[in-house]
C-alpha cells in the first residue's frame, strides 16, 4: 500500500489543540477586538440590505484578512460575545457559528465536543433554511462553502471515529451518547431535503423549457426573494455526489448529479471550488464505472480551464486546494489514459503538462507487468477521495483503527480491474503493426495457445466496449479488429474533424458577442 | 436532529409506495430495508432486475452492518452477474465490506465474475457446475450468461467456428443444433459449411464486427446541442 496516502485533515502537521491553548496569547472567547466588532456590524447590515456585492467582499476578503492577522491559530470570538452587536439575530448567529467552526477545522484540531456542536449548528441552520423563513441573498461562494464544509466535516468525523485505538473513555462515552451527530442518515437526508424542498430539479427542468430563469441569473433572485434555499439545494446535488463517492456508490452519485448539465456553464461553474469538486468527482466516478472516455473528456476540459485561470485565484484562500485538486486530476487522467489510450481527446496544453508530470509513470503503467501495479497503486492512492466507513463502531468489537478499511477495499477492487486488463496492452501493440494476421501466428508471437488468445481478444472487445447510462454499447477502442473464422482483421481508425461541434460553439460565441455589443450604450 | 427531517418526510399519505418511488424519493431511510429485501426476492422469482434498488439496499447494509443478510447479498450479486456486460457486479462489490467478500460463497461468485470479465467461458461453466446449489435458485441464470457470451462473440466475430460457440454457451450436440436453429430464425444468424473444421456461424453484421458499418460518430451531434442555438437562429 502506498505510504504517502495521508488520512490527516487538510491542515498543518501538528496543529495546536482547540481547547484553551497554553500558548503565549491565552484565548478569551469573550474578547472582541474592535475590528471584529466593525466586521460583524457591517456584515449584518449588508445582509439585511441584501447587498450581495458587499457581503461577498467582506466574506471573501475582510474575513480572510482578519483571520490571518488576528486569529492565526486561535478561534474567532464566541458567538455569544458578538451577538449583542447584531441584535441577537438568530439566523446571523447561526451563520457566524458556521464560519466559526469552519475556521476552527481549518486551522486547529477540533475536539469531539466541538465536532458535535458543529453538527448541531448545521442542523439548526439547515432547519431554518428548510422551513423557509430565510429571506436573504447570499453570495454563491458562501453557500457553496457551507455545503462543501458540511460534507468535509462528515468525512473528517467518520475518519476520526474510526480511529478507535486512541480514544479515551470519555470520548467513547460521548460518541455513544451523541450517536446522532454526523450520522450518515442525517447527513444524506439533510442534503436530500435541501434538494427536494428547493425544488431545484423542477426549476432546472423548467429552465430547459425556457419557462424559468436560474442559471441566467447565477441563481440570484431579482424579484425580491431569497436565493439561499434554491442555491443550497443546487449545491447539495454536488454534495450528494461527493458523499456517494466517499461511500463507494458511484452509480447513485452520478445519478444525483444528473439534473446538472456539465457540458455547459452553470451555477456549478460560477464558483471555482464547486466547479472543480463537481468535475473531480464526476471523473472519478466514471473511472470506477469504466467509462474512461467520459472521464478523460471532463478532466481534459477542467485542466485546460484551471491552466488558463489559476493566476486569477492566487490571492484566494482556496488557491492551495485548487492546486492540489489540479495535481490529483492529472494523476487520474494519467490512469485513465493508460487504461484507455485515447490521446486525441486531450488538448495539447494538458498533454504536455501530463507528459511532464507523469510521462515516465504512464510508460510504466502501460507495460502491464508487476511494476505497473505499483504505479497504479501509487497514483490511485494519491488521487482518490478519502473513502469512509459510514457505520458506527460496534461496541463489542475490539478497539482497532479501521479508518483505512474503506480505502483499502476500493484500491483492491480497482487493481483487480487493472489486472483483468493486463494482457490488452500486448494485443494493442500487435494490432497496430498488422492489418491482418492469423490466430495461430498471433498466438505464437504472444506466446499463448490459440484458445487463450481467443479469450484475450474477446476480453479486449469486452473491456473496450463500455455500457453507457442508457444501456447502449459504446466503443472506446483506439485500435479495433474483428475475427473472420481464424483470421484477425485489424480496422483502420480514421480520425475525423469535428465540424459540427466547432460550428455550434462559434455560433453561440458570436451571439454572445453581438449581445455584448448591443448592451453598449452609445452616448 | 437529522432524524427529525426524516420523520417529517415520512408523515405523508399512507398509500403504499412502490419500490421505485421509495428509492427515488426516500432512499436514505432504514425503514425501507425489508421492502428492498423483498424486492430482491421478487426480482429473482419474476426474472426482473432493478440495479438502483439493489444498490440502495447494499448502501443500507453498509450503514447498519448488523442487519446485513448474506443470502440477499449473494442473490444481488448473482443478478448483477446476469446483467453483464454492464459493470453492475463491480458496482455492488464496491459496497460490500472486505471481510464479507472473504466468505466462501462470495469468493466463488467473484471468481465466476472474473472468468466472465476475461471471457474464459469454459472455466466459467466448469466452476458454475460446481456451484449449482448457489446458481440453481436463480431462474434465468443460464440464459442470461449465454446472452452475455453471445454479445461478446458478436462484438468480435464475423464468422465463428461451431466449437468456439459451443464452449462459450455451454451447449453441445443436438441441443446445440436446436440452439442454432433458434437463433437462425430469431437473431439473423446464418449457418455455413466451413472447411475441414466443421460448421461456421455467421453472426449478424453490426458496427462492432463490421467496421464499414461504423457511422462517423465523431461528427454526430446530439439534437439537444443543436436546440441550444435555435433561439439564436430564430
Amino acid at each position: 500500500m502506498a505510504s504517502n496516502y495521508d488520512y490527516g485533515d487538510h491542515q498543518q502537521q501538528q496543529p495546536p489543540s482547540a481547547a484553551p491553548p497554553s500558548s503565549d496569547v491565552a484565548y478569551d472567547p469573550n474578547f472582541v477586538p474592535d475590528s471584529v466588532k466593525t466586521f460583524v456590524v457591517h456584515l449584518y447590515r449588508h445582509i439585511r440590505d441584501k447587498n450581495v456585492y458587499e457581503i461577498h467582499q467582506m466574506y471573501e476578503f475582510s474575513y480572510q484578512t482578519l483571520s490571518d492577522r488576528l486569529f492565526k491559530d486561535t478561534p474567532w470570538p464566541s458567538v455569544d460575545a458578538i451577538a449583542t452587536y447584531v441584535d441577537n439575530d438568530h439566523v446571523f448567529c447561526l451563520l457566524y457559528r458556521e464560519m466559526w467552526f469552519r475556521h476552527l477545522f481549518a486551522r486547529l484540531q477540533p475536539t469531539l465536543k466541538q465536532r458535535i456542536d458543529s453538527w448541531d449548528n448545521y442542523c439548526s441552520l439547515f432547519q431554518v433554511v428548510l422551513v423557509g423563513v430565510v429571506n436573504m441573498q447570499l453570495p454563491n461562494q458562501w453557500l457553496w462553502d457551507m455545503v462543501d464544509e458540511f460534507v468535509y466535516q462528515f468525512q473528517s468525523f467518520c475518519q476520526y471515529r474510526a480511529k478507535m485505538k486512541i480514544k479515551t473513555e470519555h470520548e467513547i462515552s460521548l460518541l455513544r451518547q451523541f450517536d446522532q451527530a454526523w450520522n450518515v442518515y442525517g447527513v444524506l437526508n439533510f442534503l436530500q431535503a435541501l434538494v427536494e424542498k428547493s425544488m431545484i430539479i423542477e426549476i432546472l427542468e423548467r429552465e430547459k423549457q425556457g419557462i424559468e430563469q436560474f442559471t441566467a441569473t447565477d441563481g440570484y433572485d431579482y424579484n425580491g426573494g431569497s436565493n439561499v434555499l434554491k442555491v443550497l439545494g443546487y449545491f447539495s446535488m454536488v454534495g450528494l455526489l461527493r458523499v456517494h463517492c466517499l461511500l463507494g456508490d458511484y452509480q447513485s452519485g452520478l445519478k444525483c448529479l444528473r439534473p446538472i448539465d456539465i457540458s455547459q456553464q452553470g451555477v456549478y461553474s460560477s464558483v471555482i471550488g464547486s466547479h472543480i469538486a463537481t468535475i473531480y468527482h464526476y471523473g472519478f466516478a466514471n473511472l470506477m464505472l469504466r467509462r474512461y472516455v467520459d472521464a478523460i473528456r471532463e478532466f481534459n476540459k477542467i485542466l485546460v480551464y484551471i491552466f488558463k485561470t489559476k493566476q486569477y485565484h492566487q490571492k484566494s484562500p482556496q488557491y492551495e486546494q485548487i492546486l492540489k485538486k489540479n495535481e490529483q486530476m492529472y494523476a487520474l487522467l494519467a490512469i485513465c489514459l493508460s487504461l484507455c489510450p485515447q490521446v486525441k481527446l486531450v488538448e495539447e496544453t494538458v498533454n504536455s503538462q501530463l507528459r511532464e508530470k507523469y510521462g515516465e509513470k504512464m510508460t510504466r503503467m502501460q507495460r502491464y507487468d508487476d511494476e505497473a501495479f505499483v504505479v497504479y497503486d501509487e497514483l490511485f492512492s494519491y488521487a482518490c477521495p478519502k473513502f469512509i466507513t459510514p457505520s458506527a463502531p460496534n461496541s463489542d468489537e475490539p478497539l482497532i483503527n479501521y479508518n483505512q478499511d474503506a480505502y483499502r477495499l476500493q484500491l483492491k477492487l480497482f487493481l483487480y480491474e487493472v489486472k483483468q486488463q493486463q494482457l490488452l496492452a500486448g494485443v494493442r501493440t500487435f494490432l497496430r503493426v498488422y492489418s491482418s494476421i492469423s490466430l495461430g501466428k498471433l498466438a505464437t508471437y504472444m506466446e499463448v495457445d490459440e484458445s487463450t488468445l481467443r479469450t484475450i481478444l474477446l476480453t479486449y472487445k469486452h473491456k473496450t466496449h463500455a455500457v453507457d447510462t442508457q444501456g447502449k454499447i459504446i466503443s472506446n477502442a483506439d485500435v479495433d479488429f474483428y475475427i473472420d473464422d481464424d483470421v484477425v482483421q485489424v480496422v483502420e481508425s480514421k480520425s475525423s474533424k469535428q465540424y459540427g461541434d466547432y460550428f455550434l460553439r462559434q455560433i453561440a460565441k458570436l451571439e454572445g458577442m453581438i449581445n455584448d455589443l448591443d448592451r453598449v450604450k452609445l452616448v | 436532529m437529522g432524524r427529525e427531517v426524516e420523520k417529517q418526510q415520512q408523515q405523508q399519505p399512507s398509500e403504499p409506495y412502490t419500490v421505485e418511488q421509495l428509492v427515488a424519493f426516500n432512499p436514505y431511510n432504514p425503514d425501507i430495508l425489508h421492502e428492498l429485501e423483498n424486492h430482491v426476492n421478487e426480482q429473482v422469482s419474476a426474472e426482473t432486475y432493478n440495479l438502483d434498488a439493489n444498490l440502495c439496499l447494499l448502501r443500507l447494509y453498509q450503514f447498519e452492518p448488523e442487519r446485513m443478510s448474506t443470502q440477499i447479498v449473494a442473490r444481488i450479486l448473482i443478478k448483477a452477474l446476469m446483467a453483464m456486460p454492464a459493470p453492475d457486479f463491480s458496482l455492488c462489490l464496491f459496497l460490500i465490506p472486505e471481510r464479507v467478500q472473504m466468505e466462501e460463497q462470495f469468493k466463488t461468485l467473484i471468481v465466476l465474475s472474473h472468468y466472465l470479465e476475461t471471457a474464459r467461458f469454459r472455466q466459467f461453466w466448469d466452476e458454475a457446475a460446481k456451484s449449482r446449489h448457489i446458481l440453481e435458485s436463480i431462474p434465468g441464470f443460464e440464459q442470461a450468461i449465454q446472452s452475455y457470451a453471445i454479445h461478446v462473440l458478436s462484438l468480435t466475430y464475423q464468422k465463428i467456428p461451431r466449437t468456439v460457440l459451443a464452449e462459450a454457451v455451454n451447449v453441445e450436440g443436438l441441443a446445440l443444433d436446436k440452439f442454432l436453429e433458434h437463433h437462425v430464425t430469431n437473431s439473423g444468424w446464418v449457418l455455413e459449411k466451413g472447411h475441414s473444421k466443421g460448421q461456421l456461424i455467421i453472426l449478424p453484421p453490426t458496427e462492432f464486427n463490421h467496421p464499414e458499418l461504423k457511422k462517423n460518430s465523431a461528427d454526430n451531434i446530439p439534437l439537444e446541442h443543436v436546440t441550444r442555438i435555435f433561439p439564436i437562429l430564430g
